[in-house]
């Protein structure tokens, strides 16, 4: 082809100029901005929450009404998993890290040789972690021993005959556990509560990337068991009720329960801080234990603390 | 008069360092990559690597309270299945691709296609894994009555997917370099379109089918987040494509943030990438090596 079509140099200036003007006016704004803080003394103070996925949904409510209670602090929330959040507090990329299990005292350890301060567990409230099946699934109860045969190392419960019952729309009878990333404190509170302290998960578990995603998959796997906070159902799966061991009662991921502390696995859910938190940072907690604070606790579906 | 000479020598050589600066550039950055990334891993490298165990082992428990073990052969595996499914997929699709546009297509289809190949490659690999989890995950379990739609099969689809654009533009311009004479040698002598495409074109571009579907490969091997929502990352060696896996690129990314900068988990990672560094390094050179050798062999005959 010899056919050129020159563009004239006019136009390809005036193309030029017009990038380079919105890139400018993008620039342009974020510096009067800042000038203006400056100007003003006025500090948009920022505070970094990381950590549990579990929490992520009821931080980012927490961030949400915080900003119309007071606009000046800013609340960025990310989640990760519990233990990305503490092992940002330890490399000091946070300021306040959720949760949904213990640190553990080698963490603590870490966290004060990396800034000289201990860290401050707050308790913000209670989850029940529940084991989720698909709605099709005529599984009603389990035991937390079937529990750990089904998703520990060494387990022997493969397959949902084993259990008793066919699935309809599961076709090769296996059991599909669902599972969570290992930087996930559902993860490593599972793991204790259910395996016990020394056993670790069976190989071949889908591990999924955060408490919603879990259902997810549960909701269009006919073959699947997955566990996940109780505040993340839905009308597509099913929670199980929970026997301490086969025999007895079996109890439902529910609020009553939870704080009769007849559902096994309900877990505490923290916030910690380096060292006992000050300024802006010690008013957003104190806020969060507070009456507003609480009232999203509950909306989120987790047990508040009054309780 | 003089001073214009003395400008243009001057204007020379700075242009020239310059240029010669970018081209030294690219190797300065792939060394600097290479010694970041060994740093971080080499202190437990050298220390309490276990080389055996890592590569022949399946147990993956970095965060085992009781017992950790370090063994990435299962990720080994699921990466290596998923690459070569995808292959499978991609590069006879690429290659069918390639020759329709260069033999078959007029001009101005030519380029409707090519620009809507290009398109394949501009989605974000995240819509990628956003499409295996939400369309392709209930599809596979319904067409294939799999248990769960996360699986090799998943993956493979998703990466052939995202390189066929690569390798059918390389395979492309591989085959709009054959000289017109080949051609018109072939049909002199009285032959198919087909038996021309099939005898004399494609092994005359041999050299850039390869290229192209290699770095194919490359491409697969390491995408991360497309194969991290689609593949269901579960650590164990598939029995077949409708099984779950997870890859050594997913394991990177799904794990660091997690660590604590040097703790154990965070070097292990970090020899991961290493090998995943190693792995396309190796073939990268077999890729330079047989085409270079394909080169020697044309040249004698």
């Amino acid at each position: 082809m010899n056919k050129h079509i020159k563009l004239p140099k006019a136009l390809a200036l005036a193309t030029f100029a017009g990038v380079m003007a919105v890139f400018m006016t993008g620039c342009g704004s974020q510096s009067t901005n800042d000038g203006a803080q400056g100007e003003a003394g006025d500090d948009q103070i920022m505070i970094q929450n990381a950590g549990s996925d579990t929490m992520v949904n009821l931080a980012q409510a927490w961030a949400e009404h915080y900003a119309t209670v007071n606009p000046k602090v800013s609340i960025e929330v990310s989640g990760g998993g519990s233990g990305t959040g503490i092992a940002a507090l330890i490399n000091g990329t946070t300021d306040i890290a959720n949760c949904s299990r213990a640190m553990k005292d080698a963490e603590k350890k870490k966290a004060k040789d990396a800034s000289g301060k201990d860290p401050k567990e707050h308790i913000m409230g209670f989850d029940a972690l529940a084991v989720y099946v698909h709605k099709d699934c005529p599984l009603d109860e389990i035991s937390l021993e079937q529990l750990a045969e089904i998703y520990g190392e060494n387990g022997t419960i493969t397959k949902w005959s084993q259990l008793g019952i066919t699935i309809p729309g599961c076709d090769s009878d296996e059991i599909i556990r669902v599972s969570r990333q290992s930087s996930s404190g559902t993860f490593a509170y599972f793991r204790e509560a259910v395996l016990g302290k020394t056993r670790d998960y069976k190989l071949g578990s889908r591990d999924m990337h955060g408490s919603k995603e879990v259902v997810e998959l549960v909701q269009t796997t006919p073959c699947a068991i997955g566990y996940s906070g109780m505040g993340y159902a839905t009308p597509e799966v099913k929670m199980l009720k929970i026997a301490k061991s086969a025999g007895e009662t079996a109890y439902a991921p529910s609020v009553e329960n939870t704080i009769a502390k007849t559902y096994p696995i309900a877990r505490p859910l923290f916030i910690y801080s380096l060292g006992e938190p000050e300024g802006a940072l010690k008013e957003y907690i104190d806020w969060c234990f507070g009456p507003e604070g609480q009232k999203i606790v509950a909306d989120s579906g987790y047990v508040t603390l009054s309780n | 008069m003089h001073t214009r000479q003395k400008w243009n020598r001057v204007k020379e050589f700075f242009i020239e360092w310059l240029i010669r600066i970018c081209g030294i550039s690219a190797i300065i950055f792939v060394f600097g990559i290479f010694f970041f990334v060994f740093k971080e891993g080499a202190g437990f490298m050298f220390t309490k690597w276990d080389p055996v165990q890592f590569f022949t082992s399946i147990e993956w428990y970095p965060t085992s309270v009781s017992n950790k073990r370090y063994g990435i052969l299962a990720i080994i595996a699921g990466s290596a299945s998923v690459t070569f499914f995808a292959m499978l997929i991609a590069i006879p699709f690429s290659l069918g691709a390639a020759v329709f546009i260069s033999e078959f297509c007029g001009p101005k289809w030519k380029e409707v296609l090519k620009v809507i190949i290009e398109f394949l490659a501009a989605i974000p690999s995240v819509v990628w894994g956003f499409i295996g989890l939400m369309i392709m995950n209930p599809l596979i379990i319904k067409i294939f009555n799999a248990p769960i739609g996360l699986n090799v099969l998943n993956g493979g689809i998703i990466l052939a997917l995202m390189s066929i654009p690569i390798i059918v533009s390389i395979s492309e311009d591989a085959l709009k370099a054959v000289p017109d004479s080949y051609r018109e040698a072939a049909v002199a002598l009285g032959v198919t379109k087909w038996q021309m495409i099939y005898r004399v074109l494609i092994p005359a571009a041999k050299n850039g089918l390869l290229a192209g579907g290699l770095l194919g490969v490359g491409r697969s091997i390491g995408e991360t987040m497309a194969v991290l929502l689609a593949t269901g990352h579960a650590v164990q060696i598939p029995n077949g494509p409708l099984d779950s896996v997870r890859t050594l690129t997913a394991t990177i990314a799904a794990e660091l943030g997690e660590t604590e900068q040097g703790a154990d988990h965070w070097q292990v990672l970090f020899i991961i990438g290493i090998f995943l560094f190693s792995i396309t390094f190796v073939i990268n050179l077999i890729a330079y090596l047989v085409v270079k050798g394909i080169r020697i062999q044309a040249g004698e005959s």
